[in-house]
């Protein structure tokens, strides 16, 4: 594997930089961090538990909100847990739907013990075999910049992978009442479509 | 496996009724033979996106998407998808969202099949743990009623509903001689 020189919150940070409209699901954990680091917003809506869901509030989301672009943001564990939800992704095609997969090829929040990555499992293979027209795995600064522009603007699905260095960094703590997440955002949404 | 519901039956006609007057806009589901005239009514409609499903946990993601985003959904699945669906079914206690789920029952009124047994057999109780009211249909004249007043509490009430639909009113699992 080549060297990593991706670090996960300067990955989300960027991505997440001038971010417009964008709704965003994050999973559990460490990703859920990451995008509370890049800057709190009412269209973020934080996962704490129900790990594997995050790719399919995300479709659900995006089906919804055919105009609006939607990015899940989480991590490699969190994706393999829901892995089935790219083919469910991949049979509605929906063209706003971008999935960022920060893999650290660890279980981070339980002692990053090594995940299905770790091995060489493929998940942006996966993804690509579940019809995503576009499924990269990123590693440079020069692939993220690319990928940004992917995530918010072409026609999706989107699926990224950024190999990621397996850090520890400091936690940056979400709202975490999960009403206060869903009315704010619902409210948000409401406020952008007026 | 021949499996086959009675296609003459009006009962899923009449659940979809309820949900158009709902305004239910997405359905997820796992293809299922009870509820196969039904997924097909929804397939067919252009105001709904029907999202198939490859296990039902799935879906209790997909109808928080839908509702973050103001959408009405529903879930169609069979008993043995409600297992699939615990963990998940976290999310509609921990943010308040509401639910609407459609269970055809197996493992209970003549069933050939003991290994669906176990899980028919503790369905309600792991809906009730999970949060859910509960509803049951025996008879097909009371599919009407009931699921209507099931939409209602779903997506008036914002109260997570689940109506059981019995294996009897589905009709015996044909199994091949």
């Amino acid at each position: 594997m080549a060297e990593v020189i991706l670090h996960r919150r300067e990955v989300v940070r960027r991505v997440l930089d001038d971010r417009g409209d964008l709704l965003v699901v994050t999973g559990l954990g460490a990703p859920a961090y990451d995008v509370a680091a890049a800057g709190d917003h009412a269209l973020n809506f934080y996962l704490w538990g129900a790990m594997g869901s995050a790719a399919m509030i995300g479709l659900g989301l995006a089906l919804a909100k055919p105009k609006l672009r939607v990015l899940v943001v989480t991590g490699d564990g969190e994706m393999l847990m829901g892995i089935g939800s790219l083919a469910t992704i991949g049979v509605k095609q929906p063209g706003n739907l971008g999935i960022l997969v920060l893999d650290n090829r660890r279980y981070g929040e339980t002692g990053m013990q090594p995940s299905h990555t770790d091995s060489g499992v493929d998940i942006a293979a996966v993804a690509a075999a579940c019809r995503f027209p576009v499924a990269r795995r990123i590693s440079t600064l020069a692939e993220l910049d690319d990928a940004r522009g992917l995530l918010h603007s072409t026609q999706g699905p989107v699926f990224i992978q950024a190999v990621v260095e397996p850090e520890s960094v400091p936690r940056v703590l979400p709202p975490r009442d999960g009403n206060e997440i869903r009315l704010r955002f619902a409210q948000a949404l409401d406020r952008i479509e007026r | 496996m021949d499996e086959e519901a009675d296609q003459t039956a009006l009962w899923p006609d009449q659940i979809f009724g309820h949900l158009k007057r709902a305004r239910v806009r997405q359905v997820g589901y796992v293809p299922d033979a009870g509820h196969s005239r039904l997924i097909q009514r929804c397939r067919d409609d252009p105001q709904i996106r029907d999202v198939v499903l490859t296990t039902e946990e799935e879906g209790v993601g997909l109808v928080c998407g839908a509702a973050l985003a103001g959408e009405r959904a529903a879930l169609l699945m069979q008993s043995s998808g409600v297992g699939n669906c615990i963990n998940a079914f976290s999310l509609l206690k921990n943010c308040g969202f509401s639910c609407l789920v459609l269970v055809t029952m197996r493992g209970e009124f003549a069933e050939f099949n003991s290994w669906q047994v176990p899980m028919a057999s503790i369905t309600e109780d792991c809906l009730r743990l999970s949060g859910f009211v509960l509803s049951r249909v025996e008879h097909e004249d009371e599919v009407d009623e009931i699921v209507g007043a099931a939409c209602d509490m779903a997506f008036d009430g914002l109260t997570p509903i689940a109506v059981l639909l019995s294996q009897r009113l589905i009709g015996r699992k044909k199994w091949p001689k």
